[in-house]
């Protein structure tokens, strides 16, 4: 059995597209695609600020432009700004593009900038980027093509801030979202909350020649087994989120292929610090030894993830510490630990749910593995609704599920600054903290990388989440499109394919 | 029946359904409250659903008081409840936009694919249910009740499952997924349509098909039945001259139950072939807590329901002379 699973997993890696194949030929336009997203629902929005989840983010994308734009890896180019500059990484100077229009034909002024920025402040927007606009301290219009941005404290990541889907840039004064009117590479053709989208190609659209293909309807198609046939029959032309179960059949078609983008997203064992029994130290180290990392990666993604050193940083971000010792699965060590801090034979409950990605297989593969130690782990199987809000975080043992975000600095900001919200662990070292700040208010880059290797370090050893692997995207498409390539902030490009992708006849 | 008659053998029916439209009204009325309650009683609320995992108090609670959420329930209940009775089924907290605007988009999709399922559906059944009555106990009717009872009991997940693998991913016949385009010619439509009322048609023949043969075999059983053949009466005119009138009462009733199942029972076939039917609005509409959303649809749903019910009980009594006086 084992073996089997061996095979299958290094076969699925082995044949991994090398990305250059996909580089062939040059840009047709022309053409109409339909692409199957995961969510539909009446929360579907046309209002950047409201944006949450990957449909609407596909959305902003085709219909406007962030002041940057994501590139390959975790780097971001300019896009409406044409340089985005800082002394002290507190006062900002963008200044924009000057051939820029909106879809109404109005051209691009700082004042749409400065409007899009600062509307995010607003508790009445209800944006999903509040917490972040917070650092904004004032915006304001030098001229028709200046924007000085100040903010609270030093932050070096700014710019790549801006290039985040709530960030795209909306109409000077605009509240009502019932109709787009952005400077996105695709006019709005129809919209339907939880039904479709259909765009149109921007003949305006500020990068010329773009984008090339005329039209693209953007569905949704929730049930995994359903989307990837919509994909092999034709339906669709592209689909994001095929499981790596589905893998095997998209590449059997002679028409489709797969694209596997390495992420750092995460499914986490989240130990409370806050629980006598999970906050012990002992504990937590053999919990982090429990996890077979291997058997994850190769039975529950096949083979499509890396392997996860219990620290939130990717070997795909530039601050990613190499040096820290890889963590293995050591049952002897871990009942060694639990023996010592007197914890073995304990009951202790562990919910996992649908919602955070194979956290039911994990956590029966974890309590299998505690079973042989004498440990005893009661997995509660509980639905995806309402599972953020009820169970997450709110157990001492729950499983966590975190989305490559674009700086190290948000990683930690969100996730292990002492007192956030989301601080799945309710971890807390004054040291890091302290760390924190330090990295933000230093301009040199190999500070900032000695500063985060450490912090990820700290979090390594003493942090309260185990994380096993960091889960790479697949995306299925019909083999005549051209032009994706992988960035690493979500699927089918960070979300950003529309203007990438052509057919080729 | 005389005209003279008739005068008085009407008004008993009218009061009748009269007073049944009054207890539908009533019905619907705690329908709301136990779904207004219940829907309470759901962990989490709009505002903390919409804004995910990451939000902070302060943010959930900005956006509740914008949602109006943040005053008492029973306030907010007899709000709904006041707009309502005059035909507002108010805003979408969600969406942001008139739930009457988005039910609009959806409703007809639903009756789209009822009505037609119900239009192939039917006829088989009647087909099933009257051929096996006639033969009961004879292998064409032992056939056809394991057919039957096949049918009843493949889960629609399964048989849509195996359908969209045969018919879309191995043929290419027909879409895995119901998109009718704008404005779609005949073909389109019934091409888009195939396979999500193939599926639903499924269950609904086996099921309509078992009750009218069960209606019919008793009313076969019956003396007069006997009279007739002995009377020398053929087996079609029998048939259709005397059974199916007296069996209409329970086919009706049966069929009213059929067909509001093509109502909110289309929720499976609305999620694998991704059609935007209002069954898949109200799940939608739960997991969002957007209440006036799902009111709106419990109603739809518990409306239609007492509607067919009602239907199939004055056919009933208009069928059956006895209850007509009555």
């Amino acid at each position: 059995m084992l073996s089997r699973r061996l095979l299958l997993g290094s076969l699925a890696a082995g044949v991994a597209l090398a990305p250059t194949e996909r580089l062939i030929g040059k840009p047709r336009r022309g053409g109409r695609i339909r692409v199957a997203g995961i969510v539909a629902s009446t929360s579907d929005t046309l209002d950047p600020a409201r944006a949450g989840n990957s449909s609407d983010y596909m959305r902003m994308f085709l219909l406007y432009s962030g002041l940057m734009q994501y590139d390959r890896g975790l780097a971001v180019k300019p896009g409406l700004a044409e340089s985005i500059e800082s002394t002290d990484n507190v006062v900002w100077t963008i200044r924009l593009r000057r051939d820029v229009q909106f879809h109404n034909g109005k051209s691009l002024d700082a004042g749409d900038v400065v409007h899009s920025l600062l509307r995010h402040r607003d508790p009445a927007v209800g944006s999903k980027v509040k917490a972040v606009a917070e650092q904004f301290a004032s915006a304001r219009r030098v001229n028709a093509h200046e924007v000085e941005l100040r903010l609270t404290g030093p932050n070096p990541d700014l710019p790549i801030i801006l290039a985040q889907p709530q960030f795209v840039i909306v109409e000077n004064g605009r509240r009502d979202f019932s109709k787009a009117n952005g400077t996105g590479p695709f006019t709005l053709k129809a919209f339907a909350p939880g039904i479709r989208t259909i765009v149109q190609r921007n003949p305006n659209y500020w990068k010329p020649g773009q984008p090339y293909l005329d039209e693209i309807e953007l569905i949704a198609i929730p049930d995994e087994l359903s989307r990837v046939n919509a994909l092999l029959s034709g339906d669709v032309q592209m689909c994001i989120a095929v499981s790596p179960g589905s893998v095997k059949r998209v590449r059997a078609s002679s028409s489709h292929l797969v694209m596997e983008t390495k992420s750092g997203l995460y499914t986490d064992l989240v130990m409370r610090q806050d629980n006598p029994v999970t906050r012990h130290p002992d504990f937590v180290l053999a919990m982090k030894h429990l996890l077979d990392r291997d058997l994850i990666k190769r039975a529950l993604f096949r083979g499509f993830a890396t392997i996860a050193n219990d620290q939130p940083i990717s070997p795909l971000d530039p601050y990613f510490n190499a040096d820290i010792p890889q963590r293995v699965f050591d049952p002897h060590k871990a009942k060694f630990l639990l023996k010592r801090s007197g914890l073995l034979g304990t009951r202790l409950p562990v919910y996992v749910s649908p919602a955070a990605t194979q956290s039911v297989d994990m956590g029966s593969i974890l309590q299998e593995h505690a079973a042989q130690i004498g440990l005893n782990l009661a997995i509660n199987r509980v639905p995806s609704d309402g599972y953020w809000s009820t169970h997450w975080m709110r157990h001492p043992l729950t499983f966590g599920n975190i989305n490559q975000r674009p700086t190290t600095d948000m990683m930690f900001s969100l996730f292990f600054k002492s007192g956030a919200t989301e601080n799945e662990a309710g971890w807390s070292n004054p040291r890091f903290d302290k760390l924190l700040i330090e990295a933000r208010q230093s301009r040199d880059p190999v500070l900032r990388k000695a500063i985060y290797g450490e912090m990820q370090l700290m979090i390594h050893r003493s942090g309260g989440l185990g994380i096993p692997v960091f889960i790479s995207l697949l995306d299925g498409y019909d083999r005549r499109i051209r032009g994706l390539e992988p960035i690493p902030l979500g699927g089918l490009m960070g979300y950003t394919f529309g203007e990438h992708v052509w057919l080729d006849a | 029946m005389s005209g003279a008659a008739s005068q008085s053998s009407w008004r008993g029916p009218a009061r009748l359904v009269a007073k049944r439209i009054g207890l539908a009204f009533i019905t619907l009325l705690l329908v709301s409250a136990v779904v207004f309650t219940i829907s309470g009683l759901l962990p989490g609320d709009a505002a903390q659903e919409l804004l995910g995992q990451g939000a902070t108090p302060e943010q959930i609670a900005a956006l509740r008081h914008e949602m109006g959420l943040d005053r008492p329930a029973v306030v907010r209940y007899f709000e709904w409840l006041r707009a309502i009775a005059v035909g507002d089924p108010g805003n979408s907290i969600v969406a942001n936009k008139p739930v009457a605007d988005i039910i609009s988009e959806r409703l007809p999709n639903t009756l789209t694919l009822a009505g037609l399922t119900a239009a192939f559906a039917v006829p088989f059944a009647f087909l099933i249910g009257i051929v096996s009555a006639v033969n009961r106990g004879r292998t064409t009717d032992r056939a056809l009740n394991i057919l039957t009872l096949a049918m009843v009991a493949l889960p629609e997940f399964l048989v849509a499952t195996i359908a969209v693998l045969v018919f879309s991913v191995k043929l290419l016949w027909l879409p895995s997924i119901t998109i009718v385009p704008q404005d779609p010619t005949l073909g389109e439509f019934l091409r888009a349509y195939a396979m999500p009322v193939m599926v639903l048609g499924v269950g609904v023949i086996a099921q309509l098909g078992r009750m009218i043969r069960a209606a019919i075999i008793a009313e076969l059983d019956r003396p007069y039945v006997e009279m007739a053949r002995l009377k020398g009466v053929p087996q079609r005119r029998l048939i259709v001259r005397h059974v199916l009138p007296n069996a209409v009462g329970p086919i009706a009733n049966a069929m009213a139950l059929s067909l509001s199942y093509l109502f909110g029972g289309a929720i499976i076939v609305e999620t694998i072939f991704s059609y935007p039917g209002l069954a898949s609005l109200m799940v939608n509409a739960v997991t969002s807590r957007d209440m006036p959303l799902l009111q709106a649809c419990a109603m739809i749903f518990c409306a239609a329901y007492l509607l067919l019910v009602l239907i199939a009980d004055t056919v009933a009594i208009l069928a059956n002379p006895r209850l007509r006086q009555g």
